[in-house]
């Protein structure tokens, strides 16, 4: 057969250290890399939750090495009361842009997009390059705000204008931690962009032969669903970006009304409107939302289809469903603004498609559960952390509820309910799509296998961790909490400190449980066992490729042919109760 | 013996963090919601239990089918698959059903709380008061005999002197009776026709036991209207990033007896 044949690659595997390592056109290698800098970003994040959760409950507890970082944020390394709100725009930023946007989507799907739909690579290599060393600009540029001036900026990870867009007037790190702020995520924009375009372009044409958009596995139409998200929704940011910079620099006034007195200085300023901001970051921020979750959806329905030795009840809903929120998830930005001042009546029509994305949820998570029913569940960390996937989404997923209700979000917006609704569905039940992901193909990428029972360890560990953290945070935000407060001094929030400090100590001893799982990394990605060529027994096409990890051009200059659906468990056949995507081999239901 | 754990684990997580939610739902406790003072805050307190109930049982039922299911067919030896009873297409009809239903249901009837207080404008003889916003304090202006504001000058703003506003009384004849408060002092059982302004970034007017909550838009004139029912004292509080001194951006609502407010304000005119 032709497709069969030994075929030149678009390019030949290089040999230097820098084309190979550095500077690859190698999806696999940029793939790795976007993981790496998600790594340093989730570390940098969470180190910065611990010094928030401990300034929290100890205001005036030095921290050791933090007055090196910045003498006039923690003078003595005791953080003040402006570097804690540093600190929160900078763990914002640092999670919803590096780490749950590049490890599930970017980091994921460079690795296994294009060798679960039989390409060689991605449509166009050098952008997917471009991509990756631009998102690690942005990232150097938002780690430098720690280093200048007045240190890093403090409008939240929203960077609500005219706060964000008035300049130094409005208070410490309003000068060049803000700008370095915007600059940031206008190029984080760019690799986006750039980014969604590859993976578009590869999922429609670089599919093998048989491979039709059918037989795409769940988890490639995750990473396909969400870069056509993604493509929209940091469209819509990137100018939002570019005339935030230029009200800040350029004396435009895109989002600053007239007649502002900050400081003492009335504005030069006229004609803006903030709400203009609101509605352009929103556009983008509620996309993003599930720009970080799909692909984790993918990932464990993936994940624990192989691991349920069965299909699930029906695949093809759950992609039905990843669509739908896809589309709704445009029509809902409003509910974040049902108090900023906009219209009324439109808090209504933006409730409802709010509401209706509960649907398509449900649906997801029946059919995830219906599956589990009679299935052959193989416990290990990957389905562990599956299962706490499902759980997490679920327990924030309800909290959304009451969040998409305007009469109801006049008492909680603000509050820690809504810090504990997305940190759970979209913070730890990505991260728990994350954590699944690794353990799943941490053989395929490395060619060894991750320690299983410090795997479960980290994720019992973990479970119990996670929600010790944030299920407290919705009772918190029933009592009135509100949120961004670095210090509780008022009558009211004095009776809450306790329950701040078990959050603290659940926080500490979370994190402390994530070096097990760094452990494991390191030491399996070096000492472990060596992995078989397809451990979990599972069909698609990553684990048809001639060594772990994949040469070059992934198939050894073949072309794949596939066969079948991608979810063919229960059957029976010459390997076992599976057939291979690429397996010629006729089956029939066992019996 | 992977899955049993898990299984266990689960519902114990789910029990443990669902104990307020049962007790609020079935036990007549409150969650720690800070008793209500106003006239409309009784529809949202009842939209939240209701949703907390429907969420609360929805999050119970999940948790626990998911710790059955595990505990069931974790580590089966092998063996066909069993469909579950109805398959995909059962589950897609209940969820569209039952969910559908509920949440529209929830939306509607949430809709009615959430009509009554923005979608009715405030009434004529509301007594009227100007909140102002700015980084890092709240100042409430009365209009004084008159019953008219004076307009506010951003560039005459001179906090050393207490003209918060920005008023011109040389100019402006109805800006010399206005009465300036850092605190909001209101009288009970009075409608309150709440006028914001920003004066230099946004800024969020919160007070938890009036079940109030708006953002204060630079550029953007808004208002709200509520009614306190009870008199007493009650914290303002800042809920919308401001910059550094935002977690000390607050003030008060003062609730008085008619009497109290008439003195109180006779005071500050002198």
């Amino acid at each position: 057969m032709s497709e069969m044949s030994v075929h030149a690659g678009p390019h030949a595997a290089p040999t230097s250290f820098i084309r190979k390592y550095v500077f690859s056109l190698d999806h696999k290698v940029i793939g790795l890399q976007y993981y790496g800098l998600a790594l340093a970003a989730v570390v940098t994040g969470m180190v910065l939750s611990w010094i928030m959760r401990v300034h929290l409950v100890w205001p005036n507890a030095p921290i050791p090495g933090l007055g090196w970082l910045s003498k006039v944020g923690a003078p003595g390394g005791v953080v003040t009361p402006e570097y804690y709100l540093q600190l929160l725009t900078m763990h914002g930023t640092l999670m919803v842009f590096f780490v749950l946007t590049n490890a599930p989507f970017a980091a994921f799907g460079n690795y296994f997009l294009p060798i679960q739909i039989g390409a060689e690579d991605m449509a166009f290599p050098r952008f997917n390059m471009m991509s990756f060393w631009t998102t690690f600009v942005a990232f150097c540029i938002l780690l430098s705000a720690f280093f200048v001036g007045d240190g890093p900026p403090l409008s939240g990870w929203t960077g609500y204008a005219p706060l964000s867009a008035v300049g130094a007037d409005a208070g410490p790190g309003q000068g060049i931690g803000q700008s370095l702020w915007g600059i940031s995520i206008f190029v984080f924009c760019i690799a986006s962009l750039l980014g969604s375009l590859n993976f578009i372009a590869t999922t429609l044409d670089l599919r093998t032969k048989g491979m039709t958009l059918s037989r795409m596995p769940i988890v490639t139409w995750a990473w396909f669903i969400t870069s056509c998200i993604a493509l929209l929704a940091f469209a819509v940011l990137l100018p939002a970006c570019l005339l935030l910079i230029l009200d800040r620099t350029a004396g435009t006034s895109f989002f600053i009304p007239a007649g502002l007195n900050v400081a003492d200085h009335i504005q030069p300023h006229q004609g803006g409107s903030p709400l203009l901001w609101q509605h352009l970051f929103w556009f983008f921020g509620h996309p993003e939302v599930y720009i970080a979750i799909l692909p984790a959806i993918g990932i464990v329905s993936h994940i624990l289809i192989c691991n349920m030795r069965r299909d699930m009840l029906s695949h093809r809903v759950i992609i039905y469903c990843m669509m739908a929120i896809g589309f709704l998830s445009y029509m809902v930005w409003g509910h974040h603004m049902f108090l900023s001042g906009m219209n009324p009546f439109s808090a209504l029509v933006f409730s409802f498609p709010t509401l209706m994305i509960t649907i398509p949820a449900t649906i997801m998570t029946l059919i995830w559960l219906g599956s589990l029913y009679g299935s052959n569940l193989r416990i290990n960390s990957a389905s562990l952390f599956c299962l706490g996937f499902i759980s997490m989404f679920v327990s924030g997923g309800v909290s959304g509820f009451f969040l998409a209700q305007p009469s109801i979000d006049i008492y909680l917006h603000a509050t820690y309910f809504v810090v504990g609704h997305f940190h759970m569905v979209m913070g730890v039940a990505a991260i728990m799509g994350v954590f699944a992901g690794t353990y799943f193909w941490f053989p395929k990428m490395t060619g060894r296998m991750m320690n299983e029972t410090l795997g479960k360890w980290h994720f019992y560990l973990t479970l119990i961790g996670t929600y010790a953290i944030f299920m407290p945070f919705h009772y918190l935000g029933l009592a009135g909490n509100v949120r961004r407060y670095s210090a509780f001094q008022d009558d009211f929030l004095v009776p809450l400190i306790p329950v701040h400090k078990f959050i603290t100590y659940a926080a500490l001893f979370t994190g402390a449980a994530q070096l097990i799982f760094i452990f494991n990394l390191v030491h399996s990605r070096f000492k472990g066992s060596p992995a078989p060529p397809n451990p979990w027994e599972c069909t698609s096409l990553e684990w048809s490729t001639p060594s772990s990890p994949p040469p070059f051009d992934n198939f050894g200059g073949q072309h794949p042919v596939v066969h079948h659906d991608p979810y063919q468990y229960g059957v029976k056949s010459s390997t076992g109760d599976y057939v291979m995507q690429t397996s010629p081999e006729q089956t029939e239901v066992a019996s | 013996m992977g899955g049993k754990v898990f299984a266990v684990l689960i519902v114990v997580i789910a029990l443990l963090s669902a104990i307020p939610i049962i007790n609020h739902t079935f036990m007549g406790a409150s969650v720690t919601l800070p008793e209500d003072i106003s006239t409309h805050g009784k529809a949202i307190d009842e939209q939240l239990s209701v949703t907390m109930a429907e969420a609360g049982i929805s999050f119970l039922a999940a948790q626990l089918v998911l710790g059955l299911f595990v505990w069931q067919f974790a580590h089966r030896k092998g063996g066909p698959t069993k469909k579950f009873p109805g398959g995909a297409t059962a589950l897609v009809i209940v969820a569209f059903l039952f969910v559908g239903a509920e949440v529209l249901a929830l939306g509607m009837v949430g809709s009615k709380a959430w009509a009554t207080v923005y979608f009715k404008p405030a009434s004529s003889d509301a007594m009227q008061v100007q909140a102002q916003a700015g980084q890092f304090a709240f100042y409430f202006r009365y209009p004084g005999a008159d019953g008219k504001f004076g307009s506010i000058h951003p560039e005459k703003i001179d906090e050393g002197n207490s003209n918060f506003f920005g008023l011109d009384p040389e100019n402006d004849i109805p800006a010399r009776d206005d009465i300036t408060s850092g605190e909001l002092v209101v009288p009970a059982n009075k409608e309150i026709h709440l006028m914001l302004h920003a004066k230099d970034v946004g800024h969020s007017f919160y007070v938890r036991e009036l079940r109030i909550q708006q953002d204060f838009v630079p550029g953007l004139d808004l208002s709200l209207h509520f009614t306190a029912t009870k008199v007493g004292k009650y914290e303002i509080v800042c809920t919308q990033l401001c910059g550094l001194g935002h977690y000390n951006m607050k003030s008060y609502l003062n609730v008085m007896s008619q009497e109290d407010f008439d003195k109180w304000l006779k005071s500050q005119s002198n």
